[in-house]
């Protein structure tokens, strides 16, 4: 067994968001989860209230995951009102059930955003994400046209700093939490990224140009600030990098207005 | 089947080139009246579809997950490696090809291999200039670390993050192309059918996962890049969703499978903790490079590591292989935890598992030395066990990683189907018996960017392309079989869950057909498996519909594939009757129980043909010969 | 799926792309923020002045010439100032909806995290300066709401005006929401103009900490020495 060596089991209360589909109504249901090792993860607590629940001929939560160990972004619970759960820069999937105590209430709702709908129960629709990057996410370097990998140095800070950036896993997190359903965060982290490269420079104006429209067309909210984001982020992004989106974002339009 | 490997003539090192000179090209103008599916959208996945639309053809991509980004690839964390010899340490194509020829113990397609070595060096550059974060060194330079099995530094990573951010330069590329309009992005889609008509094939029938519709897609040619079917064990360090499905109903449409038994463990993941394990994390090999790997010599010691003086630990791989020590390659570090284990000497509550110790590196080199190289590793084996790595050593334990096996293919990356290619991991091209550390992602960017967008250029500039739309009676046959076999899992109406099959198959496959195996071991799981299969097709509980989202029908449709592939894995094994690489038969092992190849008898490809319901698979054989590398008895002393 | 999403299109005229600045959260903000420092540096400016008081009826009484010293400048810098205030409300409205489209089912529960009390109030502290504001320019400015108002006279105006115990209440009330809003807006502004600074420890912070206190207990010094009658 697992490292608390604790064989103590517990006991806790789940009150989890149901939704048939993107258009039924929803509602809170309550589950008792049963004999939980505090080593299980808190999906695989998931795992046995599911297996509890078909047995009872009842239909299983449906969660997204898919990696399981913090990486892919595909899992995301808000666990009593934390994106999450409790423990930062921890994915759902990684979170362990010794965070919790034996007979704790639990609250289990979906990311809640505008531009991420609820498809079923605690699972959203982020294909926002997918079309801010093709709005500009990206170097244009097609296939075969690339020069010699080591033919422009780059400063190791540059490229630690835009590792950093880079290490977003497009898990909504950020938006789940912001008050203001804000996809801030995500976006300057990719923008950031890129921008940060020598081989972002030329379409650093465009890019930054063409997510944030995006980004607004989808329906997420404005950054006031907070700071929620980043306490919500598993990979502990920070909102440094919004400052330099809002930079880079100033200066492009400028551009765009005396050009 | 016949199965021709159409590798071109000509010396080892002349022969891709040689090769794009000879294929027939398309006229731009002509290309978009090309149309490609693409199914995956993982390194192999994501950077063909890319690479195809750039050259203006007219793609479609599909992939479960809610995002092409989300392809299991973002998992890997240790490297890729590329002949660039940065680091001067006499690193060449041809010390890369030997390598891997190598590594996977002289199972592998000579010509393949080379090509991959070549275009390693194309894939660094292609990454660089997407923007891939590599790790440099302060003046400005790309950096390298060495991986287990090479004896140079010619792995390129970006933290303990390569995967991802590779995965996400392909996915950035794909990104701009559906952006372009280019491609069509189906995410959240599962392929269920492979469409063939007259013999080519010529489409795929995919569930939506949100809707359920069953929906039909034709193109010109369909490329499968869905990645390895290591899940098939259930307990692995693959994500959840990861299938077979894909390549399984390829491979009843007439593609061969080659080599299902060749399944790598790999050495270092976090061990069991209890029945509800949904799945294994590795902790990445690079740990190796510093952490020194030992057992008590005692039996049964149950003494806290810390208090177990160094003259009665046993540090086996030092011990065994002394030119490799922590570094050997995975198939042989795995053996000897398992042995370890086997004998007793195992640790932590389960006795399976090994210590991983940093205490000497960080004696040497200073915590801050360690906690820099490792610390995200170091900080997710601590989310997991709740232990101080940096304190008590960690425990670890082998576990399915990656799969070699997988659908057959030439030199042109295409099936015995023809118009069928397929890229990646899903393909059993590049690896042999054994894959080294940080060969998968070369392999799948080679694949994707390289090598599939000349082949299939060849393959629409030489064949003639009738017209087929999904109103053809083949797409209607598919789908309805589609529609079949939904209706029949959701009216088993039994007592179990997918989930609880795909445990029972997983723990078959582990304890008879695992790290070792033999005649009477595969001859039991090839007993066990049919039963388990009958017991799923009568007491499989689905509930909930087909037209919604239905997570237990999309597992359950998963867990019907495995447990036929199940059985062709077992049989595979029992027909290979040597050990190599990570196939390890008991049966066949050297005084020092080593591996024993048989070149005599088994220095070939076995490739699986399909028969139909319920009739036993034909193996066909394609020889291996080795020109350039000699065939030679793998050590690693 | 993914719909086809347009990539950013050049936009033809200067105006357009400036409405397009404009309509964006990113122009919304900074056009709160760049208003939000001329407000910032009116307050710092009057804050100042105030202190006069302190010197006496001579010198507040040529502090209130001097300002009145240029009448074109003077309705110059309170149309700045209007402006200012009626454009940072503007946006904020605007991004207000924004915001609450952006969300439209609400969590059953919510853990905060960072979140401080004074960014969280910004939309409370915002709209009590805009009241006190109000009363205030017609409470000392035209005398509207001052019973015993005297034109050009400003020291007697303000110490027979706070001499009112509720209005003196009022007066520090408002200085509490000032300092709320000072202190997460001064932060912010640096952040929505691209200053990377960390939320917790930073320059940013540090400044905005320094200039909430100056100011607020600046202002805040006159209402409290005319309670205590230290100004009569
Ligand atoms: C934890 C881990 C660490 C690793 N570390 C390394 C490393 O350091 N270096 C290295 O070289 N290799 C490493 N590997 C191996 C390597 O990551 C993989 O072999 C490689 O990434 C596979 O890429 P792929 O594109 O073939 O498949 P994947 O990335 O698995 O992509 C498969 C795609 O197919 C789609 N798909 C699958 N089935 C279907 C279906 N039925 N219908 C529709 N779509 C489907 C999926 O959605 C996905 O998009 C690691 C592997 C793991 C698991
Ligand atoms: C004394 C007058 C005022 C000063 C000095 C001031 C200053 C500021 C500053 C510096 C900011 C931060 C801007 C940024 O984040 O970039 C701000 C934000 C804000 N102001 Fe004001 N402000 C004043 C009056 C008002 C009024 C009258 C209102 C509303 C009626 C208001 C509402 C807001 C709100 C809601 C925000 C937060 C906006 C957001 O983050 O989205 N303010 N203010
Ligand atoms: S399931 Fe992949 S990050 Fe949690």
């Amino acid at each position: 067994m697992g490292g608390t060596g604790s064989d103590q089991t517990m006991n806790l209360t789940l009150n989890v968001w149901r939704q048939k589909n993107r258009r039924a109504e929803g509602e809170f249901v309550t589950y008792e989860a049963k004999d939980i090792n505090p080593d299980m993860s808190f999906l695989e607590m998931l795992d046995v209230v599911n297996e509890h629940l078909i047995s009872r001929g009842e239909e299983p939560i449906a969660f997204d995951h898919d990696c399981r160990e913090g990486i892919c972004g595909q899992c995301g619970i808000v666990i009593n009102g934390s994106p999450h759960g409790p423990r930062g820069a921890t994915t759902t999937c990684q979170l362990h059930m010794r965070s919790f105590h034996n007979g704790d209430v639990l609250t289990l709702e979906p990311w809640r955003a505008n531009a991420f709908p609820v498809i079923k129960d605690l699972m959203v629709d982020r294909g926002a994400f997918d079309r801010i990057v093709a709005a500009g996410g990206f170097i244009t370097a097609p296939t075969g046209n690339a020069p010699e990998a080591n033919s422009v140095p780059v400063p190791k800070e540059n490229a630690d700093l835009a590792m950093d950036a880079a290490a977003c896993i497009g898990c909504g997190a950020c938006v789940a939490a912001c008050p203001n359903a804000s996809a801030m965060l995500f976006v300057a982290a990719k923008a950031s990224h890129l921008n940060l490269l020598p081989q972002g420079q030329p379409e650093r104006s465009r890019r930054v140009l063409g997510m944030v429209e995006r980004m607004d067309g989808e329906g997420f909210g404005g950054c006031t600030n907070h700071g929620e984001c980043e306490a919500a982020c598993p990979k502990e992004i920070s909102i440094k990098f919004i400052a330099r989106m809002n930079r880079d974002h100033h200066k492009a339009s400028l551009l765009r207005i005396f050009s | 089947m016949e199965l021709k490997s159409n590798v071109p003539s000509g010396p080892m090192d002349q022969k891709w080139t040689k090769h794009k000179f000879d294929m027939k090209l398309v006229n731009p103008a002509n290309k978009r009246k090309y149309s490609v599916i693409v199914v995956g959208s993982g390194l192999a996945g994501a950077s063909a579809a890319a690479s195809l639309a750039e050259l203006g053809h007219n793609v479609k991509c599909f992939c479960y997950q809610d995002s092409p980004r989300r392809a299991h690839s973002i998992a890997a964390q240790g490297g890729i490696n590329a002949a660039k010899n940065y680091q001067n340490d006499g690193d060449s194509v041809e010390r890369l090809f030997y390598d891997t020829v190598k590594g996977g113990d002289f199972r592998a397609r000579e010509a393949n291999v080379h090509r991959l070595a070549e275009v390693s060096v194309n894939i660094i550059d292609q990454c660089v200039s997407q923007g891939v974060p590599f790790a440099r060194e302060y003046g400005g330079l790309l950096a390298n670390r060495s991986f287990g099995g090479a004896q140079v530094s010619r792995t390129f990573y970006a933290r303990g993050q390569t995967g991802q951010q590779l995965l996400l330069g392909a996915y950035q590329a794909l990104e701009r192309q559906v952006g372009l309009g280019t491609v069509k992005m189906f995410a959240r889609h599962e392929m269920q059918e492979l469409v063939v008509v007259d013999g080519q094939a010529r489409g795929i029938v995919v569930r939506d996962l949100e809707t359920g519709a069953i929906e039909s897609h034709a193109s010109d040619a369909v490329i499968l890049a869905t990645g390895g079917y290591g899940t098939v064990f259930y307990l692995a360090t693959y994500a959840k969703g990861c299938n077979t499905t894909a390549i399984w109903r390829a491979y009843k449409k007439g593609a061969a499978f080659a080599n299902p038994c060749y399944t790598q463990i790999h050495p270092t993941c976090i061990p069991v903790t209890g029945h509800y394990q949904s799945k294994l994390t590795l902790m990445s090999e690079s740990l190796r490079n510093d952490g020194r790997i030992w057992v008590p010599k005692m039996k049964g010691d149950q003494r806290p590591p810390n208090q177990i003086p160094d003259d009665e630990r046993d540090y086996y791989l030092e011990r065994k292989y002394p030119s490799f020590g922590n570094l050997a390659p995975r198939d042989v570090s795995s053996r000897a935890a398992k042995e370890v284990c086997d004998e007793g000497r195992g640790v932590g509550k389960s006795g399976l598992g090994v210590y991983l110790d940093f205490k000497d590196a960080i004696a040497r080199l200073g915590e801050d030395k360690i906690r820099e190289r490792y610390s995200n590793l170091f900080e997710m084996y601590e989310r997991i066990t709740d232990e101080n790595p940096y304190k008590v050593p960690m425990r670890i334990y082998p576990a399915i990683h990656y799969t070699m096996g997988g659908l057959w293919v030439d030199y042109n990356l295409m099936s015995t189907v023809p118009g069928l290619f397929v890229a990646g991991e899903a393909n059993f091209s590049d690896h042999g018996a054994n894959r080294l550390g940080a060969s998968a992602l070369m392999q799948g960017l080679a694949d994707g960017y390289f090598i599939i967008p000349y082949t299939i250029g060849n393959f629409f500039g030489s064949n003639k392309f009738a017209k087929v739309s999904t109103d053809h009676a083949a797409f209607k046959e598919a789908e309805a079989n589609v529609a079949g076999r939904i209706k029949s899992l959701l009216s088993i109406k039994g007592t179990r869950s997918a989930d609880t099959f795909h445990r029972e198959l997983g723990k078959i496959l582990w304890d008879y057909c695992g790290m070792a195996r033999t005649e009477q071991s595969l001859t039991t799981a090839l007993e066990k498996i049919p039963a388990l299969r009958e017991e799923f097709w009568h007491d499989l509980r689905v509930l909930g519909t087909g037209e919604e989202i239905n997570q237990s029908l999309e597992k359950a449709g998963r867990v019907a594939d495995f447990l036929e592939l199940g059985e062709l894995l077992c049989r595979d094994a029992l027909e290979r009757r040597e050990s190599c690489g990570a196939h390890f038969r008991e049966e066949f092992q050297d005084a020092e129980g080593e591996a024993k190849r048989d070149d005599e008898n088994f220095c070939h490809v076995a490739a699986w043909e399909y028969n139909g319901e319920g009739k036993t698979p034909t193996r066909h054989v394609e020889p291996l010969e080795f020109e350039s590398v000699h065939l030679q008895t793998r050590s690693y002393k | 799926m993914n719909a086809v999403a347009p990539a950013a299109t050049p936009a033809r005229s200067a105006p357009n792309r400036l409405s397009r600045l404009i309509g964006s959260t990113i122009g919304l903000k900074l056009v709160m923020a760049v208003t939000g420092v001329i407000l910032s540096g009116f307050v710092l400016g009057h804050m100042a002045g105030n202190l006069k008081i302190f010197e006496g009826t001579e010198a507040m009484a040529s502090y209130a010439r001097l300002l009145r010293f240029e009448p074109a400048l003077l309705w110059l810098v309170r149309l700045v100032l209007l402006a200012s205030v009626v454009l940072h409300i503007v946006a904020w409205l605007q991004l207000f909806k924004r915001n609450q489209e952006a969300r439209p089912k609400a969590y059953r529960q919510t853990t905060r995290k960072e979140a401080d009390y004074a960014s969280l109030t910004m939309r409370f502290s915002g709209p009590f300066l805009l009241l006190f504001i109000i009363y205030h320019l017609g409470h000392l400015t035209t005398g509207t709401f001052h019973p015993n108002f005297k034109e050009l006279d400003p020291y007697h105006n303000l110490v027979t005006g706070l001499r009112v115990l509720p209005v003196a209440v009022f007066y520090l009330l408002a200085m509490a929401a000032l300092a709320l809003h000072l202190w997460h807006g001064v932060w912010s502004l640096f952040q929505t103009l691209g200053a990377a600074q960390s939320k917790q420890a930073s320059f940013a912070r540090g400044f905005a900490t320094i200039f909430t206190l100056v100011v607020v207990l600046g202002f805040a010094a006159v209402p409290l020495s005319i309670m205590l009658g230290i100004v009569k």
